[in-house]
């Protein structure tokens, strides 16, 4: 029984993601193969042949696979599909975009956002914004599979001596009729949301972009991710990047402090499975309350810069 | 140019939804039920393109069963003219749902189908692109921004590192965000238009397509539950339980 994934790179680097998929895999197999789809993606493949957990790293590199375009990443996972029984990769904006795809071609319902592997074919996943968890069973051949990086470890680097298959471009598929006109991507020197130890998120209350830079201030602090509720973002004060929710981002950090935002489902699905959650809002009833390890009723902007400080203070 | 809409009836999502003991499911009884909100996103943005005088007809299609008629009708009151329902349970998978909709693609021809980026039920995020994929069709998914012109759509997607623009030939398919419009309300006058309105109602036989079944859910739990912790007093209190009690502040 053989394991596909796929990894999440952006040409340069490998996204930590790839490590909680290939956790996710190693749960079903031992044995996990990796796809590399990109364009001058060797440092990528390096980084998988060091992890020392794949027996093959596949690469697929060619220009346009450099923009990870939905069709053109398909056609080469479908080529590889029949010597594998299980095809996993991220639950993320790449991998959604994709996946649904290659498990059209191959016939097979595909399962989103796996949280938990019970067996080889039964996995858990959050339905209607995590307040259920389903189990599911698939009945097809080949199981495809998207992981909630946050439910699952990274892999432990292994010994395995991984070898590598470079694809013969002349198999390549036709491309996409689409064009790629532009990326325009967040630049942070702060850790990414997705995988940082704290996150400093804020809603509405802000009010403005320029309290934002309140609360990045807090979170720079503390080396700190910033995230934001989509109210936030609806707004204009951050970019879409930082939505955390149902919709948006899925985080787990270690600590999560919520200043200014009420607590709506949505939200809480993007973030109540971190270790510690601390609410900042000056409404006692606000339902993030009730979820909250530590609660602060207070004005935001009465108390954020004595926080800054004191953290500032103790490091 | 002609767009098919295609939409889902979810719980909606202002309603607490519950778990039921037994673990067979969530509990859907006397529970508002509305338009998914991405997919009426994708409506609306239908209805913009026909005012825009890009598109001249907006056809809403559901999946589902004959409860689904409350949904198409709210399409066809804020705007789209007409709908159509293949009769099928109302809990099928997105990969059964796409092969009735290629279907219905391949009898009306649209240039533009538009689907929500993900029902707020499953949560999958799957039917536009394996709808996509069996029809070979381009395709943009959680699109923010959309134009069209000389049958090429320029479209920016929200994607995790910020935002990406795509050039994509009709016909195509196009997955909603949430940003991409703030959908309006019906007015009285349209709801009232909108009961002459026509709804086709298919059955997946007609079309050719076997309503099947690949996964089983098992069960359904309730997640682990979180409770409230301690309301603290000052900044003073709350980094002190950070630093001693919680451990999570060096
Ligand atoms: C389909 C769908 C998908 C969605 N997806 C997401 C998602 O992914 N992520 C998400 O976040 N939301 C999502 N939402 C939106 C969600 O329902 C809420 O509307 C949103 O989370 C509210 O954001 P907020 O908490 O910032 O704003 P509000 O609910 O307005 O809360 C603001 C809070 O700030 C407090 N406050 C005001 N002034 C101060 C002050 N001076 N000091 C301290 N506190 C103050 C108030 O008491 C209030 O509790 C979605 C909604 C829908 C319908």
């Amino acid at each position: 029984m053989s394991t596909l994934v796929i990894a999440d790179h952006d040409n340069s680097e490998l996204k930590p993601v790839t490590r909680n998929t290939l956790k996710a895999a190693s749960e079903i197999g031992d044995e996990i193969d990796v796809l590399i789809a990109g364009c001058e993606c060797s440092s990528v493949v390096q980084s998988i042949v060091n992890l020392g957990v794949a027996r093959t790293v596949h690469v697929a590199d060619a220009p346009y696979f450099e923009h990870a375009i939905a069709e053109n990443v398909t056609a080469i996972v479908v080529q590889l599909a029949p010597a594998y029984q299980h095809i996993l990769t991220a639950h993320t904006t790449t991998g959604k975009n994709f996946l649904p795809r290659v498990a059209a071609l191959l016939d097979v319902q595909m399962i989103s956002d796996i949280v938990e592997v019970l067996d080889a074919t039964t996995f858990k996943r959050p339905v209607y914004a995590g307040n259920g968890i389903a189990t599911v069973k698939s009945n097809d051949t080949t199981v495809v599979l998207s992981v909630r990086g946050t439910a699952f470890d990274p892999i432990v680097p292994g010994t395995l001596a991984t070898a590598t298959n470079t694809l013969d471009s002349a198999t390549f598929p036709d491309p996409s009729p689409t064009t790629h006109i532009k990326d325009e991507l967040a630049q942070s020197e702060r850790p990414e949301l997705n995988n940082a130890k704290v996150v400093v998120s804020g809603g509405r209350a802000l009010g403005s972009s320029e309290s934002f830079a309140f609360l990045e201030e807090l979170a720079d602090s503390l080396g700190a991710a910033v995230g934001a509720s989509r109210a936030a973002v609806d707004a204009g004060y951050v970019p879409n990047d930082m939505q955390v929710g149902q919709t948006g981002k899925i985080v787990a950090p270690e600590l999560y402090i919520a200043v200014g935002i009420s607590g709506a489902i949505q939200h809480l699905a993007g973030m109540k499975d971190s270790k510690v959650i601390v609410a900042i809002n000056n409404d006692p009833d606000a339902p993030i309350f009730q979820l909250a390890d530590y609660g602060l009723v207070a004005d935001l902007f009465e108390v954020i810069p004595e926080f800054i400080r004191q953290i500032k203070e103790g490091s | 140019m002609k767009i098919l809409c295609a939409i889902k009836r979810v719980v909606d999502a202002n309603v607490n939804v519950v778990v039921k003991n037994d673990g067979s499911g969530i509990d859907l009884n006397n529970v508002k039920m509305s338009v998914n909100p991405f997919c009426e996103i994708g409506v609306e943005q239908a209805i913009q393109l026909k005012e825009a005088g890009i598109a001249d007809e907006i056809v809403a299609v559901c999946v589902g069963s004959a409860k689904t008629q409350e949904q198409v009708r709210v399409c066809l009151a804020l705007g789209a003219d007409r709908g159509i329902i293949v009769d099928a349970p109302d809990d099928l998978e997105p990969l059964t749902i796409a092969k009735v909709l290629k279907a219905v693609y391949t009898k009306e021809q649209p240039q533009l189908v538009i689907f929500g980026k993900q029902s707020i039920d499953g949560d999958n995020s799957q039917t536009g692109q394996v709808f996509a994929a069996l029809t070979d069709l381009p395709q943009a998914t959680f699109a923010s921004d959309l134009s069209i012109s000389d049958n090429l759509a320029t479209v920016v997607r929200e994607v995790d590192g910020g935002l990406q623009t795509l050039q994509v030939p009709l016909p195509m398919v196009l997955t909603t965000d949430l940003r991409l419009n703030v959908p309006r309300f019906a007015s009285l006058k349209n709801i009232m238009m909108s009961k002459r309105k026509q709804i086709d109602v298919l059955s997946a036989e007609e079309l050719g397509v076997v309503l099947e079944r690949r996964t089983e859910t098992l069960r359904v739990d309730r997640p682990p539950a979180r409770s409230a912790g301690i309301v603290v007093k000052s900044i003073d209190e709350l980094v002190s339980k950070l630093r001693d009690e919680a451990k999570v502040l060096p």
